[in-house]
């Protein structure tokens, strides 16, 4: 008797550790992840407009209609990544994402301070190889460590009422997503 | 032999407890460091770096992408404050005020994240489309068919999400539910 309670409690153990290492792995073996759904639709560090959705065709689940999105789909590996993009009257954020849509860093028009949002991407190593001089000239440039070589930029320009949609879509348009040789 | 049986029956059961709660987890939506104001639930985390294995697999799933924590923040509502799920066939109106934000946007989703088909195209209100009482409260009435005011369609579809986002907002993981942050209450007026 003894001995099968020994093998359940082994079995729920095991269960336990089965639960965790499955959460664990599965943002790595997921194959409809945002980054994934982004593929086919944006070239690697290049800025690509997203189409609204609409009920019979969404790229990602739970848009937000309001705004007008652009995204730049970014691979670091070679060199830092230079983001600009122009602010509408209303509201513009730019979010950045790791390969597996973490939320690592955000930042709004107001908080950016400038008419245009101007960041810099790269990698850790990257930031500590940076001259030191350059690092303090540059002390009002943004930059931006990302965790991951890959991952997803996303502006996002909101349109107060539908009619604003064309002031939204001309500001993204103006956006720039380009690789910094350093 | 018994030994056999005793390591299948420990195999059998650590998958079917693993794998079950692992999805139980992920479809049922559980995070850790949520904010609940009446009906409705946020996850400031998940919207940082700090995101929980739990959210992380979750968004892994779904492929959505959160908002991140210095653009805003994201509630959502699936039952009205009762607690019955929304149901697009009845009339529920949203009623109250919003915390303080630049801008905040309303939109009803099908419970996977898809804008619901309707005559009006109307997925959704900004905060600046809105009417508003003199106190500067609003009401939004969601229904299948035009409303006077407000009107929010929900197209007929039996279960919906309502996503309230803020954006440039103070409000986050450090904010105390109560007079800091009032969310509309969701009450159901009818249904047919």
């Amino acid at each position: 008797m003894i001995r099968w309670l020994l093998w359940i409690l082994g079995g729920i153990l095991l269960g336990g550790i089965v639960h965790l290492s499955t959460v664990l792995l599965l943002p790595s073996t997921a194959t409809r992840d945002a980054y994934d759904r982004l593929l086919a639709s944006a070239p690697v560090n290049a800025i690509a407009q997203l189409p609204a959705p609409t009920p019979e065709k969404a790229l990602l689940p739970f848009m937000d209609p309001a705004f007008s999105a652009a995204v730049c789909r970014y691979d670091l590996s070679g060199a830092p990544l230079k983001l600009t993009s122009p602010v509408t009257q209303a509201y513009t954020s730019v979010s950045f994402y790791t390969r597996y849509g973490v939320a690592y860093y955000a930042i709004n028009d107001r908080a950016a301070g400038r008419r245009v949002i101007e960041l810099d991407l790269m990698t850790t190593e990257q930031h500590n190889e940076m001259p030191e001089e350059e690092d303090v000239t540059a002390a009002d440039r943004l930059i931006v460590d990302s965790p991951t070589p890959t991952g997803l930029i996303v502006i996002r320009a909101l349109a107060p009422e539908p009619g604003l949609v064309p002031a939204a879509r001309a500001v993204l348009i103006k956006a720039q997503c380009r690789v910094q040789p350093q | 032999m018994r030994l056999l049986i005793g390591a299948f029956l420990a195999f059998l059961i650590a998958a079917v407890i693993g794998l079950g709660a692992t999805w139980l987890a992920l479809t049922s939506g559980t995070a850790f460091g949520a904010i609940t104001i009446g009906a409705w639930t946020a996850w400031p985390r998940t919207g940082t770096a700090d995101i929980d294995p739990y959210a992380r697999a979750a968004i892994a799933r779904s492929g959505e992408l959160p908002t991140g924590s210095g653009d805003g923040i994201a509630f959502y509502a699936r039952t009205d404050d009762a607690g019955r799920a929304l149901d697009g066939r009845c009339e529920t109106l949203l009623r109250g005020v919003t915390p303080a934000a630049r801008f905040w946007t309303l939109t009803l989703y099908d419970p996977q994240g898809r804008l619901v088909t309707n005559s009006a195209n109307r997925y959704g209100f900004t905060s600046q489309e809105i009417t508003r009482f003199a106190d500067g409260s609003f009401q939004i009435a969601v229904a299948p068919r035009a409303r006077p005011g407000n009107w929010l369609p929900s197209g007929g579809t039996d279960r919906y999400v309502l996503v309230l986002r803020l954006y440039d907002t103070p409000v986050g993981a450090a904010t105390r539910i109560g007079r800091e942050a009032p969310m509309p209450a969701i009450t159901r007026r009818g249904c047919p």
